[in-house]
Parts: structure tokens; C-alpha cells; sequence
């Protein structure tokens, strides 16, 4: 039975008069312009997770929309153009709202206390960073009252059914992709300052913690694609604007040519999305396994391989556009051999565990959990990669499953394992255990239900995007949806975790976990306001 | 200690479901080509690459965390690299992905076979219909989703075929190699049938290829697979197979039906029958979008009942038919319509739903404007 | 991560690391630009996506390779908004690899004014476009026709006798597209739409 550790006495006591969260010692602004105007990487760092949050459920209420017109076959609740438009957004929010704003969250949150540095690089820049976000996604989900209606191209926006067939909003829908992606450039930029000149003394860069590292090169994919959408976009606004023909075939342009620097975004975005997620796990594994991570340098190369694969593998998503053979021949190469160093990852984790002294507390079922279903999410994409299977799977819920293993029980379980795991240092309290095993129960339930009977109806021949589907998907649609909800629903006993977390609960230490290790530890919980105003003593060996 | 044996139990639930769910029928077809026999193998040998490896490595981990719990008083062990094993377990992944690379490429080499075909068949994608031409044999025709609109909204049970049926599928031989040329007049569509193993895209202004022989007479259905919009769903793709010998029958029938088709464009139709046939033609092709009852759907489908333009300029509304809208939904029907069934449906439009132009369009003024006035 | 950036501390340290990001996200930014050319310059290299050479060439001057016959079919597609028929006089020919060929296309306005078209080629398969050397051709530039005004046009081509041995059908589809788009086109549809430009 799991049952989180006995806390151990620590040395340093807690000298903050409140919380983290809630410092008001100095004489800053209070109420909404402290928020407004913060520049410590705390509370910016809180702001991000909790926009993150609510995007999560306003994209999760989106998808249970889906999910309840897909329930049954016919059209019942919603006429397709909306339906087309839920899947669109669903998609847009979750990606660019939730998931991406939950990692620089925790970036913002634990980078600075993992690496023994006093705030991020550039403070400022931080805040502005931050509420760009709110901005970009009142002004993308404005768009749905628009006439006309929102985006309903889908995420991947394929031209020339987002420009030349676009609902006149398309141009605030740019605008506002615009802004998030200014947003993540700014972010990505801060982290990699922030890691490179302010860590503790005596800190390498292969002294660093997982997370960490992982963030450091995710900052660096996010620098070297966040342009290339700018791009993208751009050509778009000018395609539907001001009469060019980047992608429009009338005008000596080439609709697939969208597709292919979509994707040069695409692909590392996908690992944009993964690669900070190894790191928590990274992290977890070895303190409820109370053993060094194993094969901490292998991890750091596997994942600059993943990172340096990605640039190389865009057009497996464009298999069936009709490339030459020796184009697909090259990208189903490539993208099989993604398999290896992601392998190894799996491999590592497996071997810190082999020997080692394992608990079974929140963020490690989270964890674990992770592993399992990240790692079913890395066979099918094997199965993708391979070219001439991909004419079968292309386009039909055998990907749709495919990518949500990878995100829901892949990136998010990361996340919820990652704010689990933190939460104490955030809070001063440990979350309650009993409610936390019945989110991740429920959730372990509710993600597999929806998403596991996609493969099938994916190789049932069920496309993706369709409002309505013929007999023999139904049995499929029904587990999904009634999965789906139960997965929706379960994500609030989270709130309701965070609430009673954050109010009250069994108190914390500074080290709030038997074998964690990392600098953050050695802070008290909840971490005060400022931390590492001297840069701490780092010994290295941790890893 | 319950906690594990949840986990193992609902892994090996789960494990073992799979196969069966496979066994059951809810597995990627077989099909009816040697390319669709060669995914489907290939498929399955990938499949069972990933569930011993997956074996392996759960059970390595479960072993683990049952062996090795806090609670049962493990201690644990430092060592926290190893280079010989991270080099194995480096070597037999890319090993085993040569393997399974071996394989695949045969298979991809096979279909970009380019050897001759014995038939060439053009297809176009057009929100929200498929076209189909014949080339050299001078047949071409639209294929509509055939399911009447009751079934989708819930107004009357659903057929066996629900959301898979057109009114006139894609004939075609079995035995010879058919060669598809894809292109879109609008947005990329995907043809798609998972029992032929061949789904290509439709892209607008550029030409694709592919090709099928198929093996087994039979109807076999897909649906379009890259999102074109609103009905996305409603834009199913049917293949009826046939002997050499019936779809000789087919062609020359086809051939008669399109001659006499011509030769009744001649002559003078009277309102009634132009309208019992325009109502048949707008079912089919235009009510998707401009409702059956004529009221359009705002923004991108405006109304024809009640559309003053359209009441007051004959000629505006015959050519917007005849040549279509730039840039919006609705397609040139030059083409895809013969001039009879421009002019019933035009008529129709006219008439119906309380629209009271009086007048008609003769099929002849149709074929005039669609020929050109010099020829 | 080189060794400098390992000691590079406090805020120097930061406006360097800004400054380098900085330019790598300008280059990236022009990058995402220049891709545009550069995919252009790729398809005319491998043939990607069937594109033809959109300037005349001239004939490679071999020998006719009698060995083999390779079918060239025309297809001809109008497109929404254009009252314009566009017609083959041929549509399939056979011929040697090295071959000089002429084909004549027929266009004709049957709309009321005078309007712009431009017809774009594609090649299938994608392969043969590198081989397809197009000596005149109306596809290079826009033609214009006034009302019931008629035109025919020729295409000159060959095939180059490197054409891969496994193409035996090489399928040519011009599609006739026009040059001003929506703006001349007066429609049922706009009255009622409002300002949607779609």
C-alpha cells in the first residue's frame, strides 16, 4: 500500500513568516497589480500553472463536447461546422494553452530552485512573457462567437482550407498564435539564460538536474521552430489578406508546401511537448526508487538525439501527400530511429528501479504510470514510422490514440506527477493521499478507456475529424466517450487536491521526500518568496 | 501491495484483450490486393515486435516494483551506470528496427510500382463529393453520399450501410491494374479504402498517383480521410468490383445512358418533368449545403428560397452553376452535371419552396452555354 | 555547450546568451522564409510534387531511344469562377524518349467579359516532370480572352531518353485557373453574405 514517507527532521527550518505563495512581507503591491506586475519566478511560475489549469479544463470541456456528439451515431447535439470547430480548438488550447504553459510553469517554478539561482534571468521579461498568454487566448477563444466561427481546420491548419476556405476569423485566430508564440520565444529565451549563467557555483552542465537539462534543449527547439509557425502563419495572413499565393495553387503556389514547413514546426513541437515531461520523470523515478538515476549521462545524449532527430523526421506526417519514394524511404528511416534513443530512456528508468527501494507515493504512481502508457504510445508511433502501414493508419483514430498516449497519460501524467511531487515545496504541505490516489485511479481508468478503443476503431478504418461515423465504430465511440468524461471529471478532484493542499494539510519539511536529492530540497517548504539570494554550496556526485 | 496487484492484473487484462480484440475482427482488413496483404502482414508483424518487447520490458519493471518495494524492507544498490549493458541495449533496438526496415521498403517499393495500367481513372475531390472519370472512355460522374439526411438527423433508423453508400459507386474490374490520378477542385481531400490498402491525397492543382488490382469481386467502402471541411464525414468512397466481363456490360451501358442523356438535351422539356428531375438532382448534390429546404447555412451556404438575386437574374444563376464560385464552396458543374441536370436543377431551384420565377431553362440553352456559341 | 558558456556568470553573461538567441531566432525567422525558394530549387531537383519547369527549355539534342514507347496523356480541368473551356486536340500520344512532340490546346471565354486565366501544370508521376522538357508552352504565361473569344496554343515537348525505364505512362493535367479571383466575380452568393470574403 502506498503511503508516503515519514517526514525526517531537517536542519533548516523554515525562516519565511508565510508561504511562498503567499508572502507579504515587503512592501510590493497588493491584490491583483501584486499579480499583475510580479516579477519573481514564484509567483510568476504559480500564474502560468493555474492559466494552465483553467485552459486544461476550458480545452477538456471542448473535448467532452466531441466526445458527447460521437456517443452515438447521427448528428445529435452539434451541427458539423461547430463540431469542426470544438476538434480545432480542442486541439489549439491544449497544445499552445495547457500543456506547453504547464512546463514553462514548472520551468519557471523549479529551474531557479534546482540550479541554486536566485530569481529567472530576466524578471521583467518573464512577466511580459506571462501575460501575453491570457491575451492570446481570450482573443483565439473570442473567435468563436464571431460570424462565421472559429478555426475549424483543425490544429494543423492545412491550407488552402485555412486560407482561401477559412472563416473570416482566421486573421485573429494568426493574430493570437502570434502572441502565444511570442510568448514561448520569450519564455524559452529566459530559461536558456537563466541556465547557462546563473547556476550555483561549481554546478556543470552535467551536474544539472534532469529537468533541467531536458528544458534547456526543449528551450532551444522552441528557439529554433517558434519562428519558423511565425512564418508559417505569416505567409497565411498574407495568402488570405494581401493576395499572395504561398500555398494557393491558382497562383503558381503549393498547398503541400504548408504542409511541409508546418511540420519542419510540427515535429519538434511534438517534442516540445515530451521532452520537459522525461525530466520530471526523471526525477520522480529515482527518489521513490531512493537509487541515483541510472545512466545520467546516456539520458542527457538521448535526449539531444531526440531533440537533433526531430529537425529530420517532419514528413512522416505527410506520407500519403504523395512524396517520391526516396523521400519516404529517408523519413521512415529516420523516424524508426527515434525509437532507439527514446528506448533507452525507458530502459534507464526501468534499470534505476531494478535494486532500488521503491514507494508507491502520488507522484510516483503518476510516474510509473507514465512509463507504462508513454511507452504504448511509443509502440504505436512505431507502427506509424513504418511508411507503408502509415497508408492504412494515416488520418484515422489509430493516430488520434496514438498522440493522445503521448500527451494525456504521456506529458500531462508528467505534469500531474510533477505538481505532486512539488507540491509540498510549493504549498508546506503534503497533498492529501487519499484524494490523490483517487485521481490518479480514476484518471488511470478514464484515460485508458478513451483512448485505448481508438486504436481499434483507427484500424476499423474510423477517419479522424468526423462528426458522425457509420455502424461498426459504435461499440468503439461509446467506451471513448463514457471514458472521456469519466477522465473530465475525474481532473477536478485535482482542484479540489490543490485547494485543500494549499489550505491546509500534513506539514512538510524541507526535504519533503526521503531520497530527493536536488538543490529545491534543501530550501524550506514552502519555499519562501526569495531563495538563493547567496548562491548555495553545490557538491557535485548527485547524479 | 493492492496497488501492484491492480497494476499487474489490469496490465495483463489489458495484454490479453488485445489479441482477442485484434482476433475479433477489430484489426486493420486484410483486404483484397497483394499490396493490402502485404500492410496487413507487415502490420502484424510489427505488432507482435511490440508486444514481446513491451512483455519484456513491463514485465521487467512489475518485477521490479514487486520485488524490490520499500515496504517490503529493500535496501537499495548504488551502482547507477553500466556501459555494457546501455551499449546491448542500444545495439538490439536499432537491430531489431533493421529488421523490421527490410520489410517495409519491399512493400513501399511495390506500390510505387509505375509499370503500365490497364485502366486510368481520374478522381477528384470537391467539397463534399467524389468525381470519377474514366479516361479515354469519355464516362464521368459524380458519386454522392447516399444516405438521406432523416437517418443522420435521427428522423429514421440508421441502414446497414449508414454514412458508407453513394448513389453511384466506382466500377471497376478485377484482375487489372487500375491506375488513379487524384487532384481536388478545393480544398486536399484523402481517398481512402482499407479493404484496397490506397489512400492518397487530393491536392488542388497537383496531380497524384496511385494504383489497385484488385483480386475479389466485391463492394468495397472508405471514406474521405483529410478534413475538407463541414461535411468531412458525409464524403464516403464505394468501390464495386466486378468480372471483366460485366464491367464491359457496365461501360457500354454507361456509354448508352451518357448518349442518350446528350440527345434528350435536344429536346424541349416541360416544366413538370424538369422539376421532378431537379428534385432528384439537388437531393443528391447541392441539399448537403443549401439544406433540402432551400435555407442555406450562413455563412459559407447561402439561402436559395427566398433569394432575390437569384429570382431576378436567370443568367446569374445559371452561370454561377455552370462555372462556379472563385474561392468558395461551391464548384463548377460544367462537368460534373450534364446539361439536362443543370437545367432540371436550375428549374428546380426557381420553383420550389415558395420561389416563384414561373420560368424554365431548357437543357438545350444549357449545353449552348456550356459549348460555347462558336461551336 | 561550449566551455565558455560554463563560466559565464551574472548579467554580462546574460546579455550575451540574449544576444545569440536573439540572432538565431531572426535566422530561423528567415529561414522559415527562405524555405519558400529553396523548396522551389528542391522540387526542380527531384521532382517533388510534379512541378514543371515554368520557363521554356530547349531540346537536349540526342538521339530518338526507339527501344522503348512511353504513353503521355493530357488532361485538361477548368476551375470554379471561370466561364473558360479548356480543350485538348490530342489526349494521349505514344512516343520514343528523346522524341520531339507537338500537341495543340483549344481555349475558349463563354462568359460575357474579358477575363484572365493562367493554367498551371502538373506531372504524374511526380519522377517524370524532370524529364519532361517543355520548349513552348501557353502554360507560361496568363493568357486573356474576351467574351466568346477562342484560342489555340501549342505545346512543345520531349521526353529525355534518362526518363527511369520502370515510367510508361506519363500523365500531364493542366488546370485552368483565374487570375483575378473573386474580386471581378459577381455571385449569387454575395448579396446575402456580408462581407465574407471566403
Amino acid at each position: 500500500m502506498a503511503s508516503h514517507l515519514p517526514p525526517k527532521p531537517t536542519p533548516q527550518h523554515s525562516t519565511a513568516t508565510a508561504g511562498g505563495m503567499a508572502d507579504s512581507g515587503h512592501a510590493r503591491p497588493r491584490g491583483m497589480m501584486r499579480w499583475l506586475l510580479t516579477t519573481n519566478h514564484k509567483e510568476i511560475g504559480t500564474l502560468y500553472l493555474l492559466f494552465s489549469l483553467t485552459m486544461f479544463f476550458i480545452g477538456g470541456i471542448f473535448a467532452l463536447v466531441v466526445r458527447a456528439e460521437l456517443f452515438q451515431p447521427g448528428l445529435q447535439l452539434v451541427q458539423p461546422e461547430f463540431f469542426n470547430q470544438m476538434t480545432t480548438m480542442h486541439g489549439l488550447i491544449m497544445v499552445f494553452g495547457a500543456i506547453m504553459p504547464a512546463f514553462v510553469g514548472l520551468a519557471n517554478w523549479m529551474v531557479p530552485l534546482q540550479i541554486g539561482a536566485p530569481d529567472m534571468a530576466l524578471p521583467r521579461l518573464n512577466n511580459f512573457s506571462f501575460w501575453l498568454l491570457p491575451v492570446a487566448f481570450l482573443l483565439l477563444l473570442s473567435t468563436l462567437l464571431m460570424p462565421g466561427g472559429g478555426p475549424n481546420f483543425g490544429w494543423t491548419f492545412y491550407a488552402p482550407l485555412s486560407t482561401t476556405y477559412a472563416p473570416p476569423s482566421t486573421s485573429f485566430f494568426i493574430l493570437s498564435l502570434h502572441l502565444a508564440g511570442i510568448s514561448s520565444i520569450l519564455g524559452a529565451i529566459n530559461i536558456i539564460a537563466t541556465i547557462l549563467n546563473l547556476r550555483a557555483p561549481g554546478m556543470r552542465l552535467m551536474d544539472m538536474p534532469l529537468f533541467v537539462w531536458t528544458w534547456l534543449i526543449t528551450a532551444f527547439l522552441l528557439i529554433a521552430v517558434m519562428p519558423v509557425l511565425a512564418g508559417v502563419i505569416t505567409m497565411m495572413l498574407m495568402d488570405i489578406n494581401f493576395g499572395t499565393s504561398f500555398f494557393n495553387a491558382a497562383g503558381g503556389g503549393d498547398p503541400v508546401l504548408f504542409q511541409h514547413l508546418f511540420w519542419f514546426f510540427g515535429h519538434p513541437e511534438v517534442y516540445i511537448m515530451i521532452l520537459p515531461a522525461f525530466g520530471i520523470v526523471s526525477a520522480i523515478i529515482p527518489t521513490f526508487s531512493r537509487k541515483r538515476l541510472f545512466g545520467y549521462a546516456s539520458m542527457v545524449y538521448a535526449t539531444a538525439a531526440i531533440a537533433i532527430l526531430s529537425f529530420m523526421v517532419w514528413a512522416h506526417h505527410m506520407f500519403i501527400v504523395g512524396l517520391p519514394l526516396v523521400a519516404e524511404l529517408f523519413f521512415m528511416y529516420t523516424t524508426m530511429l527515434i525509437a532507439v534513443p527514446t528506448g533507452v530512456k525507458v530502459f534507464n528508468w526501468i534499470a534505476t528501479m531494478f535494486r532500488g527501494s521503491i514507494s508507491f507515493e502520488p507522484p510516483m504512481l503518476f510516474a510509473l504510470a507514465f512509463v507504462v502508457q508513454f511507452t504504448v504510445g511509443g509502440f504505436s508511433g512505431l507502427m506509424l514510422a513504418i511508411a507503408p502501414a502509415d497508408f492504412q493508419y494515416h488520418d484515422t483514430y489509430f493516430v488520434v490514440a496514438h498522440f493522445h498516449y503521448v500527451l494525456v497519460p504521456g506529458a500531462l501524467f508528467a505534469i500531474l506527477a510533477g505538481a505532486y511531487y512539488w507540491l509540498p515545496k510549493w504549498t508546506g504541505h503534503y497533498p492529501s493521499v487519499r484524494l490523490s490516489q483517487w485521481h490518479f485511479w480514476l484518471s488511470v481508468i478514464g484515460v485508458n478507456l478513451t483512448f485505448f478503443p481508438m486504436h481499434f476503431s483507427g484500424l476499423a478504418g474510423m477517419p479522424r475529424r468526423i462528426p458522425d461515423y457509420a455502424l461498426q465504430f459504435v461499440d468503439f465511440n461509446m467506451a471513448s466517450s463514457i471514458g472521456g468524461f469519466l477522465f473530465g471529471i475525474s481532473q477536478l478532484l485535482f482542484v479540489l487536491v490543490i485547494i485543500k493542499c494549499v489550505r491546509g494539510g500534513e506539514k512538510a519539511p524541507a526535504k519533503a521526500w526521503e531520497g530527493a536529492e536536488d538543490l529545491e530540497w534543501s530550501v524550506p517548504s514552502p519555499a519562501p518568496l526569495h531563495t538563493f539570494e547567496t548562491p548555495p554550496e553545490f557538491h557535485p556526485q548527485q547524479h | 501491495m493492492r496497488t501492484l496487484l491492480v497494476w499487474m492484473a489490469g496490465g495483463l487484462a489489458s495484454a490479453a484483450l488485445t489479441p482477442i480484440a485484434l482476433a475479433s475482427g477489430w484489426n486493420m482488413p486484410e483486404g483484397v490486393t497483394a499490396v493490402s496483404r502485404d500492410i496487413y502482414s507487415l502490420h502484424m508483424i510489427i505488432f507482435w515486435i511490440c508486444v514481446i518487447i513491451g512483455v519484456l520490458v513491463f514485465g521487467a519493471m512489475f518485477y521490479s516494483l514487486f520485488r524490490y518495494r520499500h515496504s517490503r524492507g529493500a535496501k537499495s544498490a548504488t551502482f547507477h551506470e553500466h556501459t555494457t549493458v546501455e551499449v546491448i541495449w542500444t545495439t538490439i533496438p536499432l537491430l531489431i528496427l533493421v529488421a523490421m526496415a527490410v520489410p517495409a521498403t519491399a512493400t513501399l517499393k511495390t506500390m510505387y510500382d509505375a509499370s503500365e495500367a490497364d485502366l486510368d481513372i481520374m478522381v477528384t475531390g470537391q467539397q463534399w463529393r467524389w468525381r470519377y472519370e474514366y479516361l479515354g472512355e469519355g464516362v464521368a460522374f459524380t458519386s454522392n453520399l447516399g444516405t438521406p439526411l432523416e437517418q443522420i438527423s435521427g428522423n429514421s433508423e440508421k441502414g446497414e450501410n449508414y454514412l458508407l453508400e453513394v448513389d453511384e459507386p466506382l466500377v471497376l474490374p478485377v484482375g487489372q491494374k487500375v491506375r488513379l490520378l487524384l487532384t481536388s477542385d478545393d480544398v486536399i481531400h484523402s481517398w481512402w479504402v482499407p479493404e484496397l490498402a490506397v489512400k492518397q491525397d487530393a491536392i488542388p492543382g497537383f496531380v497524384n498517383e496511385n494504383w489497385v488490382r484488385i483480386e475479389e469481386p466485391g463492394i468495397y467502402r472508405g471514406q474521405c480521410a483529410e478534413l475538407c471541411g463541414r461535411n468531412h464525414g458525409f464524403m464516403p468512397v464505394v468501390v464495386e468490383a466486378v468480372e471483366q466481363e460485366q464491367f464491359d456490360e457496365w461501360m457500354a451501358g454507361r456509354k448508352e445512358a451518357a448518349q442518350q442523356e446528350a440527345m434528350s438535351a435536344d429536346r424541349e422539356w416541360g416544366l413538370d418533368e424538369l422539376m421532378s428531375r431537379g428534385e432528384q438532382v439537388y437531393g443528391a448534390v447541392c441539399a448537403a449545403c443549401h439544406q433540402p429546404d432551400g435555407s442555406g447555412n450562413m455563412p459559407a451556404f447561402p439561402a436559395l428560397a427566398g433569394n432575390q438575386v437569384l429570382l431576378d437574374e436567370p443568367e446569374r444563376h445559371i452561370t454561377t452553376v455552370i462555372d462556379g464560385v472563385a474561392g468558395s464552396a461551391m464548384p463548377a458543374f460544367r462537368n460534373t452535371l450534364s446539361p439536362v441536370e443543370i437545367a432540371a436543377v436550375v428549374t428546380y431551384e426557381r420553383n420550389a419552396w415558395g420561389n416563384e420565377a414561373g420560368d424554365s431553362v431548357q437543357p438545350s440553352e444549357i449545353a449552348e452555354r456550356i459549348a460555347g456559341q462558336g461551336e | 555547450m561550449s566551455s565558455r558558456d560554463e563560466h559565464a556568470t551574472g548579467q554580462e553573461g546574460v546579455r550575451r546568451t540574449v544576444t545569440r538567441t536573439l540572432v538565431v531566432l531572426a535566422g530561423m525567422f528567415a529561414f522559415a522564409f527562405a524555405l519558400v525558394p529553396l523548396y522551389d530549387v528542391f522540387c526542380d531537383l527531384t521532382g517533388l510534387n510534379g512541378k514543371t519547369s515554368a520557363r521554356a527549355q530547349s531540346l537536349v539534342d540526342q538521339e530518338v531511344d526507339a527501344s522503348r514507347m512511353v504513353t503521355v496523356q493530357f488532361i485538361t480541368r477548368g476551375s470554379q469562377g471561370l466561364p473558360w473551356h479548356l480543350e485538348v486536340d490530342t489526349r494521349q500520344v505514344r512516343l520514343h524518349p528523346g522524341q520531339r512532340e507537338e500537341v495543340f490546346f483549344s481555349f475558349r471565354n463563354n462568359g460575357e467579359e474579358t477575363t484572365r486565366a493562367r493554367a498551371v501544370p502538373s506531372v504524374s508521376p511526380s519522377e517524370a516532370s524532370l524529364h519532361l522538357r517543355k520548349l513552348t508552352c501557353f502554360c507560361f504565361q496568363e493568357q486573356q480572352l474576351a467574351a466568346g473569344e477562342g484560342l489555340k496554343a501549342p505545346l512543345v515537348f520531349q521526353l529525355t531518353r534518362d526518363l527511369p525505364p520502370d515510367i510508361k505512362t506519363v500523365t500531364l493535367v493542366y488546370t485552368l485557373y483565374p487570375v483575378q479571383p473573386a474580386q471581378a466575380e459577381v455571385s449569387l452568393h454575395e448579396p446575402i453574405t456580408e462581407g465574407d470574403s471566403a
